[in-house]
């Protein structure tokens, strides 16, 4: 990239800065934009992660880089937290970012259908992120009843004191929604029209089937929320009832319209990074995917079944237990696809040879880290145990487990495979394996520990515990405190991330063409691919994961060689 | 200049009907929420009938008609622009945007004197619904009218036909969308 940049400057004939890289319709220029977008969001969520773990290790601390902690700073810390990582970073990284660079790249066609919309798609992304961060700087400060957001303390300004806060923050992720819905049809309609010719249903990547299986899930869940943030952002700012049960209301039902996105959400993360993970782990087993077709439609069951599971967050809610029962049932039935899924890449490790390299420690931790977090979502998913479980640091640390691995670890894993494509350059190794441990064992002590305490009965939403003498115990808050050192030490490790990936960019080694000897397409153009990606646009002869072949002299066969 | 991509067709169907089908999917799950959020609150809440009882359904069914009308000038624009008549397609889909008009002028008429009455938007979770569902579908209707402006105007130059049968399935999905909210709102008393 930084190349090219020099090209522009020097050859005044080519288009400007500005238009280049802030108004471009190239689909790997508008990547690029979702990536340093949703990093810079992924520093602002951590940094809040920093602010409140200091607080609950250390109550009343005069915390460094942020001050004198007050309970509503603490709270509109931990909602924008949990916001932050999930709408403003998992989503715009592993699904915009990765989606837009690789989905044309992997299908062999030039761009997007609709550039222009992808482009309106990220203006209006980097709209919605300005305005969740404003609503930090408006009077009353900003919102802090919980990602989840339910009424009636997110609806009423005199419950949750935020009056600007709140509406901002619906604002916000309505328009969030609206630019990956935008996205979202832009990733559908090029996958099903503008693969390569000879590109069949099952000879296109895993991981362009999972950005755009996940981009079906979320179109056709986050409807019913569309129309709840409406319904909730009319009672903030008119005043209607549609959440008040003093008026006709109902505040289930925006937990009904929360969960029904909220839990198919969890796919529309976790299916990216599966195919991310799917995609570094053939290359570098140098082994055939193991069975793709079943896995491609168990991702499919997997994606209706997300639909039937969205109550067992609400087994506490006053919901009918008949009801709980049926949620419990399919619950415990979706974790079938999802080991299914996640057998298969094991048994694709079985017999191959393996190359140890930075994305592949990745791609083996994303299915390690993420077994243990799907492994306690049992727990939670049965009603009885859940009733004892529900809004305790046992949940807090479960759904950690399973959206680090998402989004952090599958990132990375992605990032570091990818970067040579990218930008051109390798990045370094030894730094990227010293980033990999210091991310990786930190987060395990992190998290465990907060295993430990939600066993305990440690309530997710205390702002100081020392006030509680049943959770203030010495063995309780020496838990605390390792959690938290343990969190500085992983933000300190991204340092090391973020000087490998900007020293790298303009003076990594230079990148090869196909610096893995990997299959699919995006491999067969330039590093980093020019604009328009391909000379002459590629065909396709097989599927993407035909390593190994016995009789061929190579251990791989491009999708785009000729037989 | 497109992108060689915008130009393919591995399914046989053109990208943009493709994407107007996606777009209209993503569309029946966000009135889908709202509306069986109504109809739950609604079988819940027989004291609603006092309050639907006071919408005009005469209006409501002369807004059907000018709906249903220009739907159908719609296809016959839609036919036009097939037969490669891209005149005839705009004089057309001129029709169907006066329909538009009409039924956000009648609208707005309905609404004024709804409100002089007494019911507005926080008066009850009836015309919470009422106001939001009708106000989300009028909406549509407006963006609608905007982007058929746009399309007949190239239209009747010849260029880009292909939008006016596009133009028209989202118009048919918003005349759809009525004919869900007609009975909710108007008739169901």
């Amino acid at each position: 990239m930084a190349e090219s940049a020099h090209a522009t400057h020097g050859d005044h004939h080519e288009q400007s800065f500005f238009i280049k890289y802030l108004w471009s319709t190239d689909h790997k220029i508008i990547g690029m934009q979702y990536l340093f977008t949703g990093m810079f969001m992924a520093l602002i969520g951590g940094f809040f992660a920093y602010a409140f773990r200091m607080q609950l290790a250390f109550p009343g601390l005069d915390i460094p880089g942020w001050g004198t902690m007050t309970p509503p700073n603490y709270n509109a810390l931990v909602t924008n937290h949990g916001t932050i990582m999930i709408f403003w970073v998992a989503m715009p990284v592993l699904i915009a970012a990765f989606g837009n660079f690789l989905i044309p790249l992997m299908i062999g066609c030039d761009d997007m259908v609709f550039p222009r919309l992808n482009r309106l798609s990220y203006q209006v992304f980097l709209l919605s992120t300005l305005v969740l961060l404003a609503s930090f700087f408006v009077p009353g400060g900003a919102f802090g009843g919980a990602w989840t957001a339910y009424p009636p303390l997110s609806a009423q300004a005199t419950y949750n004191l935020t009056p600007w806060g709140a509406p901002l923050w619906l604002l916000a992720v309505a328009l969030e929604f609206a630019a990956f819905l935008m996205g979202g049809i832009n990733f559908i309609t090029t996958t099903m029209n503008s693969r390569a010719p000879g590109m069949k249903m099952h000879d296109i990547p895993m991981v362009v089937w999972m950005i755009v299986l996940a981009s079906i899930i979320f179109m056709l869940s986050v409807g019913p929320l569309f129309a709840g943030a409406i319904m909730l952002f009319f009672d903030q700012v008119l005043g209607t009832g549609f959440f008040d049960p003093a008026r006709g209301g109902d505040p289930v039902l925006w937990q009904h319209m929360f969960w029904f996105f909220g839990h198919p959400e969890v796919y529309v993360v976790l299916l990216p990074a599966m195919g991310i993970v799917i995609d570094i782990i053939t290359v570098f087993a140098r082994k055939k995917f193991f069975a793709y077709k079943v896995v491609l439609y168990t991702t499919f069951a997997a994606g209706v079944a997300s639909f039937t599971v969205w109550a067992h967050h609400q087994f506490i809610a006053g919901i009918d237990p008949r009801m709980a029962h049926i949620f419990t049932v399919t619950t415990l039935m979706i974790s079938v696809p999802i080991a299914v899924i996640v057998f298969c890449s094991i048994a694709t490790l079985y017999g191959g040879s393996i190359r140890f390299t930075t994305p592949m420690l990745w791609a083996l931790a994303f299915i390690f880290e993420f077994l243990l977090g799907g492994v306690t979502g049992i727990y939670l998913g049965a009603a009885g145990a859940d009733i004892y479980f529900h809004d305790s640091y046992f949940v807090l640390a479960h759904f950690h487990y399973t959206f680090f691995p998402i989004a952090i670890i599958g990132t990375f894993a992605a990032v570091t495979y990818w970067f040579p494509k990218m930008f051109g350059r390798h990045m370094n190794e030894t730094l990227g394996k010293i980033h990999f441990w210091g991310t990786v064992i930190p987060f395990n002590l992190i998290f465990i520990p907060l295993f430990i305490l939600g066993l305990a009965g440690q309530h997710r939403r205390i702002y100081n515990f020392s006030m509680y003498p049943d959770l203030a115990k010495p063995e309780f808050q020496d838990l605390r405190v390792l959690a938290t050192v343990s969190l500085i030490v992983m933000l300190a490790f991204q340092f090391v991330f973020l000087f490998n990936f900007f020293a790298s960019m303009i003076k990594g080694r230079k990148a090869e063409k196909n610096p893995y000897d990997a299959n699919t397409l995006e491999w067969t153009t330039e590093s980093p691919p020019p604009h328009g990606n391909w000379k002459e646009l590629p065909s396709v002869y097989r599927g993407p994961y035909e390593y190994s072949v016995p009789g061929r002299a190579d251990d791989f066969w491009p999708q785009n060689e000729p037989s | 200049m497109r992108p060689v991509a915008t130009t393919r067709s591995a399914t046989g169907m053109p990208t943009a009907r493709l994407a107007v089908w996606w777009l209209i999917a993503s569309e029946v799950v966000i009135f889908g929420g709202l509306l069986a959020s109504y109809i739950m609150h609604r079988l819940a809440h027989d004291a609603w009938s006092v309050q639907a009882a006071y919408t005009n359904t005469w209006i409501g069914a002369f807004n059907t008609l000018v709906l249903l009308t220009s739907s159908l000038t719609a296809v016959l624009g839609h036919k036009a622009a097939d037969e490669g008549d891209g005149e005839r397609a705009a004089k057309m889909l001129g029709f169907t945007m006066l329909g538009g008009v009409t039924f956000l002028v009648v609208k707005a008429f309905e609404w004024t004197i709804e409100i002089q009455h007494g019911f507005t938007i926080t008066s009850n979770t009836f015309w919470s619904f009422y106001y939001s569902a009708a106000g989300l579908h009028a909406l549509h209707v407006l963006a609608g009218v905007v982007v058929m402006g746009i399309v007949a105007a190239s239209a009747r130059k010849n260029e880009e036909l292909h939008r006016v049968e596009l133009i028209g399935l989202y118009w048919h999905f918003v005349d759809i969308v009525w004919i869900f909210l007609f009975p909710l709102l108007y008739i169901a008393k």
